[in-house]
């Protein structure tokens, strides 16, 4: 087990993976090298397998065959990745509360927990409501206070699961920016939306996938003026994929 | 304690007899309630939180219990602690123990299956992020028995109500005796059937108000819940 915590996590790379449930296969000979950079964004149709890439690039699903390494390493723990689900849950205590459980999970001494949960609650446009409990939140700002949560632990590398998919424009400009913030600081953004917008204003290479394979794999300004496979211009058309 | 005074008047006049009474069947369901909560709630948590052959067998059976007669409980109770039974030695039948071992059972497994709910509800909510931010498994349920701790409470109060108001196992096992172990749902089946019923009313009236009293601060424990944690 690699336990170096300041070893990188880049590149992910799969090989050849297979994930099935319930004898239902979800990916299927995925093969995909993610390395640092623009945000890597992920985008295909409900259904199309981009939440379980991105739960199992993040580590948390294991390839039912085929081979998954971060940074060579076949097994790392999640000490410097982060992700932030598409409905992410709130614990039942403050704003703060939540940050001070992600900064404890990340081992962040007692003494500096305050200190950094204040930067993170301004970080993310929060200040104020540091004692409102998380839940009465709006769905924006739990948003926001899910992706502070996640950079509690200092990620190299953070997914986002479809993090605008409910939020009104306002917001969804306000979760972009921060996006973008987190991206120039470093912090490779590996993200998953059915935006088309949204993946051109942030990514700088585009996965499409469909039915649990990866159709296209390009950069953003090629992807879309000049998308290579059928699927990719059906679906920049805003053709319905099946 | 003249036969002959008001429910109103007992009450007003702070007569011992009630008030020993009241206390002792507080004391007893409190410590029954208490003791309840720290057998069930590790039990709930434990079926909660792991994966076994007969597992839904456990929950049936679990959830079946809740609505366990309490005279069985108090006829079983009272064959182990009687003289010839195999905890005869204890010499425990008859006393508040006795009473208080009786409504523990009672009120176990209705705090297991409610904490067993709770946490399972919340695990199931909680195990992505719980995952996703390495949690360790004691930090695990720690974390969801701190979050649950409304619905817990709200448990143990339920458990504390239904002990409070059962008169059948207790009747059996504490005998009702008088000063000793008469508490205010046994005194109320003597009391009304000797026709005595200033004093049945009256203890009627305080049990009333106690069962009142705790479903209003479960109740009021859950709006605090939904507050201060969502």
């Amino acid at each position: 087990m690699n336990t170096n915590v300041d070893s990188s996590d880049l590149p992910i790379e799969f090989s050849k993976v297979n994930i099935d449930t319930d004898n239902h296969a979800i990916l299927r000979q995925v093969s995909l090298v993610i390395g640092a950079g623009a945000p890597t964004v992920f985008i295909g149709p409900n259904g199309s397998g981009k939440t379980t890439l991105l739960r199992a690039a993040m580590g948390l699903v294991t390839a039912s065959s085929g081979q998954i390494t971060w940074g060579q390493a076949i097994e790392s723990p999640p000490l410097r990745r982060a992700i932030v689900f598409q409905r992410p849950v709130m614990l039942r205590r403050s704003v703060l509360g939540n940050l001070h459980y992600a900064l404890a999970s990340a081992e962040v001494p007692r003494r500096e927990r305050q200190r950094r949960a204040m930067e993170l609650l301004s970080l993310v446009d929060l200040e104020g409501l540091g004692d409102r409990p998380a839940r009465r939140l709006s769905s924006g700002e739990q948003q926001r206070l899910a992706i502070a949560r996640a950079l509690a632990r200092k990620p190299r590398l953070l997914f986002l699961d479809e993090p605008t998919a409910s939020l009104d424009p306002a917001a969804t400009k306000g979760i972009e920016e921060l996006v973008r913030s987190v991206s120039a600081s470093g912090v490779k953004v590996v993200m998953a939306t059915h935006d088309l917008g949204e993946a051109r204003r942030l990514a700088g290479d585009i996965v499409l996938l469909h039915r649990g394979t990866i159709v296209e794999r390009a950069a953003v300004d090629q992807f879309f003026s000049a998308p290579a496979t059928k699927e990719a211009q059906a679906f920049l058309a805003g053709e319905l994929l099946f | 304690m003249p036969d002959n005074t008001s429910a109103f008047h007992l009450l007003l006049t702070a007569d011992p007899t009630l008030f020993s009474i009241v206390g002792l069947s507080l004391a007893v369901s409190v410590t029954a309630a208490v003791l309840a909560s720290f057998i069930g709630m590790p039990l709930g948590a434990l079926v909660a939180l792991t994966r076994f052959r007969g597992r839904v067998f456990v929950i049936v059976v679990m959830n079946a219990l809740m609505g366990l007669p309490p005279v069985i409980v108090g006829l079983a109770v009272y064959l182990s602690l009687s003289r010839s039974g195999p905890l005869g030695s204890w010499g425990l039948l008859f006393t508040p123990s006795a009473m208080v071992i009786a409504q523990t059972i009672l009120v176990t497994p209705i705090i297991a299956a409610l904490t067993r709910q709770t946490i399972e509800d919340l695990w199931l909510e909680y195990r992505d992020e719980f995952a996703a931010m390495d949690i360790g498994a004691l930090q695990r349920i720690s974390t969801l028995l701190w979050d649950g701790r409304f619905s817990l409470v709200t448990a143990l109060l339920a458990g504390f109500g239904r002990a409070a108001a059962e008169v059948g196992a207790i009747i059996i096992v504490g005998g009702n005796i008088e000063g000793f172990t008469r508490t205010m749902t046994t005194a109320i089946a003597l009391e009304t059937s000797k026709g005595n019923l200033p004093l049945a009313v009256g203890l009627g009236v305080i049990l009333m108000g106690i069962v009142v009293l705790v479903s209003g601060l479960a109740w009021g424990l859950r709006r605090a819940g939904e507050r201060f944690a969502g």
